[in-house]
């Protein structure tokens, strides 16, 4: 009966520090967003929804 | 045993809100650079034009040919892009902040040089990874 709860917490325990670690990575592909983002807005582009749609679409 | 499991549940939770991969850009620094770089913009663009000004590799501006600047202006456009350039640095560094990782920041003017630099429209000077100036 008792090993059980302990296994959950070690779960827990390895997942936060998962947690932990990915928040160390960088996040480029939010980054590029990010930047693409103020870049529309300091180059003053409009942005284009009609374009992108279609982009993110299966064949 | 329910707290391991709150605890369980807390962590996926968090996983998934980091899955979402999106950086925070709501600061009132961050606003602050960006709306004086957005105003600043129509007083760089003939310069971007007429190629005195390039998009460096490091995410910043550089006055690359002042020759091309004439020799009245060349003070007040050598102004403005010390003054971009600031901001630039600015904004990087609160981006990174703004995410709790100021370490972060490198990579951050990283991805920002290689983006105004793909996005920099044609007839613009951009500086490729080994330093050497190209128009696009």
């Amino acid at each position: 009966m008792m090993p059980k709860p302990r296994l959950l917490v070690c779960v827990a325990a390895s997942l936060a520090a998962g947690c932990i670690t990915i928040n160390i990575y960088f996040p480029a592909a939010a980054a590029e967003k990010a930047a693409d983002k103020i870049i529309d807005q300091v180059w003053h582009v409009q942005p284009q929804p009609a374009a992108e749609a279609p982009k993110e679409s299966p064949q | 045993m329910r707290r391991a499991l709150v605890v369980l549940a807390a962590c996926a939770w968090a996983l998934v809100a980091m899955a979402q991969e999106n950086l925070d850009l709501s600061s009132l620094a961050i606003d602050r650079y960006t709306n004086s770089m957005a105003q600043r913009h129509p007083k760089l663009l003939p310069w971007y034009q007429n190629g005195a000004v390039g998009l460096a590799k490091d995410g910043t501006v550089t006055l690359r040919d002042p020759d091309v600047v004439p020799l009245s202006q060349r003070q007040a456009v050598s102004r403005l892009v010390a003054a971009e350039n600031e901001d630039r640095a600015g904004l990087y560094r609160e981006i990174a902040r703004a995410n709790g990782n100021p370490a972060w920041e490198p990579d951050i003017r990283a991805t920002f040089a290689q983006r105004w630099i793909d996005r920099a429209p044609a007839g613009w000077w951009v500086q490729n990874a080994t330093g050497v100036w190209q128009q696009k």
